[in-house]
């Protein structure tokens, strides 16, 4: 396999970096990890808080199925090992935004061992071949609840909205070298999480977080020490947190200093790390198994459950996509990155494929290059007056029909559609009403053609010896005296045939 | 005829609502004025007399209506501090929840609520039910109604459930909750003269009980005899939703099978608990205690629990960990007492709170707790701990295999003199001994008195039983409470 040249260049010499990332992703279910409260993201603040969640005396938790079942199906979405027995442990530690005074977590016996993911070969962006990365575990456990310092001038306000969601901790091996691969791995992480539905990846909200892990080393060497920038939130800022931080350690060694195992913040605005707190002032979590919960045993039907509805994954939607329907790796690959995206377009494949009478394989690049390109062109220039609604898989399948049949063109496809998401009119119509159709019929291109030829004889004549390139004059001509509405493919039939 | 009430225990006071002898709401009086009139025994953190007199109304006005009544149907009941209660303090003895209001009801006293019963006050106990003696509530020590023949010195009600425990032989109330982590339902019983239960593990919901140590805590009945005892049970256990490790089985009619015919029944006879020092008074009733269920018709052997004497310190290891990070929730943020010094960060405001609002060995147990949990040492003692704790169990399955219960003394010794142990917590913890080993199993366990001492102090016979099986337990106490013939009770001085 072909590894990634990535280094750090020090004065010493180079120097590879190596980063392991822990993705915190919040279990997509409507109640909290061991409570029924509400998971709602943007509510009034301590307005969707349990007697559990605030850990009033006596209270208990009790594990939510569904929080369960989207650990085991994202377990089996990276081909990992599921545990049958599983245990939640308590990892106890004094903060206001932690009403038990304990986070319910799972140290010992996570609920997911080892799992896989691959990442795609991206030589632009220095990745060379396709690359395994190593995942270590899942454990399952709560977030705690959020602090508000800016609301009072000496007092900090705690909200626990947020106290006791599920969270997912994925683990991964220490198994990436550069920043490219760390972003590939969240971005291929995320899709997987969205594809299976246990997260929705909305890392701005901070549904999806990381902690990085970054140690440097001489290429080849043994691991040097790490450090873990806690809580970036997003692909950018991982990236940039592995190149400041790589730097940082590189030049802090070459200074002759030592790494040291640390706790580290991300400073977006300066990019840059700084300490957070050192192993020495390191809490002692005092980890041991909750004894408020039973150990998790998952019984044989609900695993087959959790594996039956586990939808087509990214790698293999993207094999079926260039394998099955013919696309390009480009094509494939831009459509199966974000559910949304395969989502429209398999919806519009059928469409057109029934409509056209035809196999989706024989319309897949059509129908590909329209989702990829043509349609968020259109999209994206008419901004705000584009009435989504109207945006139909009908409609569009429609305007395909119509540019399959050779009776539009291709920028006439793009005129209907903007109407279309103007207005909602049926594009057929509209291709009607306002003239925008092509010319199919051979006589009235014919008697053009032989008009163009019979003006520029000396041009013929030219052709005829041998000048192919005029053959595209004759085409523009041929185009002009039609006013653009002739079929390209007509024209370039007839005129073939009458230049002999 | 209204004084003689307060001498009538649960069954006898529900027979009698029901057939219209005295009505609920004369019940709930006498018993609010004999509780009342006790303050110097201090059993209550605070009284609820209204809570009993309307829940009276309603049981006299459902039987005025005709309609049908609960198991507990009049009877007003004491509930020891530690249960949430709907609206009434719950402070668990401590300082750090002294005002706290739960907006919630825990699911036992709900459950006692349904069955017809009503709540004279919440019962003192020590805090966080940590103690053997009732003497590290914040709200003061509990005083035994019992007296030493000849003496006026204050003796120790048994911990942690002492409140219940005096209150019950004091006849202040006909029946109490306790919770037993460590034998705090079993050695108060033993140490006042009463009868108490503690169910296996999973058989009441811990939903809205203080927690103490998870693992362990059961809530049961204390009341003056073994059928009380089995109808208050009956109400209070159940399947809870809310609670985990909450057994998902029937509640049988543990009240309606009582039966102390032993025939056919093996008792087994610990030899490890016939340890060295233990009062020659308590092996004496030991002994009657064998020769009774042997009279009752059972056959008595020879078993051995052999780890039983590393139950102790199991326990000692288990229970504070589990407590130092059930505690950890009484931080000053959201409820309860809150000390935050002048200019005071976090911090501050965590060390403040907890060092005022945490008594002298609740703070014990915290720092122990933590201690055998933190990194270096969680293997040396949690870990070796919780290996004890399974071959505790296993004890007991192996003798199971040879008897259908297990007879032992409560406790070594008699009640002992307020403040005679309160400065060695080491003697104070060895007043558990013979009932912390059931608790680490989580097997059902009684305490029934059985006679008293030289002094006139009642002691107590420990019947542990298998799992699941109350009945057996219940059976077997039912036969020594009828040879026993215990009729003692304290006088009153108070």
């Amino acid at each position: 396999m072909t590894e990634t040249t990535y280094r750090i260049h020090g004065a010493t010499g180079e120097w590879e970096v190596v980063i392991g990332l822990e993705v915190h992703a919040q279990v997509t279910s409507k109640s909290k990890l061991f409570s029924g409260a509400d998971t709602t993201f943007g509510a009034e603040p301590n307005s969707q808080v349990s007697l559990v969640d605030a850990a009033m005396p006596g209270m208990l938790p009790v594990p939510n199925r569904e929080c369960i079942r989207q650990a085991v199906r994202t377990g089996m979405a990276i081909e990992a090992q599921i545990n049958a027995w599983s245990r939640f442990d308590r990892k106890n530690y004094f903060y206001a935004d932690l009403p038990q005074g304990y986070q319910i977590s799972q140290l010992f016996h996570p609920i997911v061992g080892e799992g896989q993911l691959l990442i795609e070969a991206d030589e632009k962006a220095g990745i060379p071949a396709d690359k395994i990365i190593g995942i270590e575990r899942i454990h399952v456990e709560q977030d705690a609840g959020k602090l508000m310092h800016d609301q009072h001038p000496t007092m900090s306000y705690v909200d626990l909205n947020r106290s006791g969601v599920a969270l997912m901790e994925i683990v991964s091996k220490p198994d990436m070298r550069s920043p490219a691969e760390a972003g590939a791995y969240v971005r291929k992480l995320r899709s997987i999480l969205r594809y299976v539905g246990s997260c929705d990846g909305n890392m701005e909200q901070g549904s999806m977080r990381a902690d990085v892990n970054v140690s440097v080393r001489r290429p080849g060497d043994e691991f040097g020490t790490r450090t873990e920038t806690k809580n970036v939130n997003s692909v950018r800022f991982v990236m940039a947190v592995i190149e400041q931080e790589a730097r940082r350690q590189v030049d802090l060694i070459e200074d002759g200093g030592t790494v040291v195992q640390e706790t580290r913040l991300y400073d977006p605005d300066k990019n840059e790390t700084r300490s957070m707190r050192s192993k020495e002032d390191a809490h002692d979590y005092r980890y041991f198994p909750d004894p408020d919960l039973l150990p998790l045993e998952l019984d044989q039907a609900f695993l087959d459950e959790c594996r039956a509805s586990l939808p087509e994954l990214p790698d293999a939607k993207r094999a079926r996509y260039t394998g099955a329907l013919g696309l390009n790796d480009y094509n494939a690959a831009q459509l199966t990155m974000e559910v949304e995206v395969f989502a429209r377009f398999e919806t519009l494949l059928a469409e057109t494929a029934t409509r056209l009478g035809k196999s989706e394989a024989e319309v897949a690049t059509q129908v590909a290059n329209w989702t990829l390109s043509v349609a968020p062109g259109v999209l994206k220039s008419l901004g705000d007056e584009a009435q989504l609604e109207y945006n139909t898989a009908a409609a569009n399948a429609g305007i395909l029909q119509m540019v399959d049949a050779g009776t539009v063109s291709g920028g006439q496809a793009k005129e209907i559609y903007e109407l279309v998401l103007r207005t909602g009119r049926d594009p057929a119509e509209i291709a009607e009403t306002e003239g925008l159709k092509q010319q199919s019929d051979t006589g009235a291109i014919e008697a053009e053609i032989d008009k163009v030829l019979a003006g520029n004889p000396e041009k013929v004549a030219e052709y005829r010896g041998g000048k192919d390139k005029l053959f595209g004059f004759f085409v523009g001509q041929t185009m002009k005296a039609m006013q653009g509405k002739a079929n390209p493919a007509v024209v370039n039939d007839l005129l073939k045939v009458k230049l002999g | 005829m209204s004084s003689d009430l307060t001498q009538l225990g649960v069954k006898a006071i529900r027979d009698g609502v029901a057939d219209g002898s005295f009505t609920a709401r004369e019940v709930a009086e006498v018993f609010n004025a004999n509780v009342a009139a006790a303050a110097a025994l201090n059993a209550f953190i605070v009284t609820t007399p209204d809570h009993a007199l309307d829940a009276a109304d309603r049981v006299d006005a459902d039987r005025a209506a005709g309609r049908p009544l609960g198991s507990l149907a009049g009877v007003p009941i004491g509930m020891k501090d530690l249960f949430a209660t709907k609206g009434v303090q719950t402070t668990a003895a401590s300082h750090i929840l002294e005002g706290f209001i739960p907006e919630y009801e825990s699911t036992v006293s709900q459950n006692l609520w349904n069955a017809g019963a009503g709540m004279l006050g919440k019962l003192n106990l020590d805090q966080f039910a940590m103690g053997s003696s009732n003497e590290t509530s914040y709200f003061g020590n509990v005083i035994s109604p019992w007296r030493k023949t000849g003496s006026n010195a204050a003796l120790a009600p048994g911990g942690s459930s002492g409140g219940s425990s005096t209150a019950v032989s004091a006849r202040l109330v006909p029946a109490a909750t306790g919770t037993d982590t460590g034998g705090s339902i079993r050695q108060p019983a033993a140490f006042t003269g009463i009868t108490g239960i503690k169910p296996t593990y999973g058989r009441c919901s811990r939903w809205g009980i203080v927690a103490f140590a998870s693992s362990l805590d059961q809530a049961g009945p204390m009341a003056r005899d073994v059928t009380d005892c089995a109808i208050m049970l009956g109400a209070m256990a159940g399947f809870d939703p809310k609670d985990a490790t909450s057994l998902d089985l029937p509640v049988p009619d543990w009240a309606g099978s009582l039966n102390a015919d032993m025939r056919g029944k093996k008792v087994g006879i610990p030899r490890e608990y016939r340890m060295d020092g233990t009062d020659p008074e308590i092996l004496k009733s030991w002994d009657d205690g064998i020769a009774w269920l042997k009279d009752a018709g059972a056959e008595v052997v020879d078993i051995s629990l052999p780890h039983t004497k590393y139950a102790l310190p199991a326990y000692y290891i288990i229970a504070p960990a589990e407590a130092s990070s059930n505690l950890a929730r009484y931080d000053g943020v959201r409820y309860g007492l809150r000390d935050l010094p002048e200019g005071a960060g976090l911090q501050d405001m965590y060390a403040a709170t907890r060092a005022d609002g945490f008594g002298d060995e609740v703070k014990r147990r915290v720092i122990i707790g933590t201690y055998v949990l933190s990194a270096g040492f969680y293997d040396a003692y949690y870990n070796q701990a919780q290996r004890v704790r399974t071959l505790i169990s296993q004890d007991f399955e192996n003798a199971f295999t040879e008897c259908d219960i297990i007879l032992a003394p409560t406790t070594p010794t008699a009640a002992f003199a307020l403040g005679d142990k309160s400065d060695d917590p080491l003697a104070m913890y060895l007043n558990d001994v013979f009932a912390v080993p059931a608790s680490l199993a989580g097997l059902p366990a009684m305490s029934v008195p059985c006679g008293v001492n030289k002094d006139g102090l009642p002691l107590g016979l420990q019947i542990v039983g298998k799992a699941f099986d109350e009945q057996g337990v219940l059976n077997a106490g039912l036969a020594i409470e009828g040879r026993a013939g215990f009729i003692a009770k304290p006088e009153k001085w108070w």
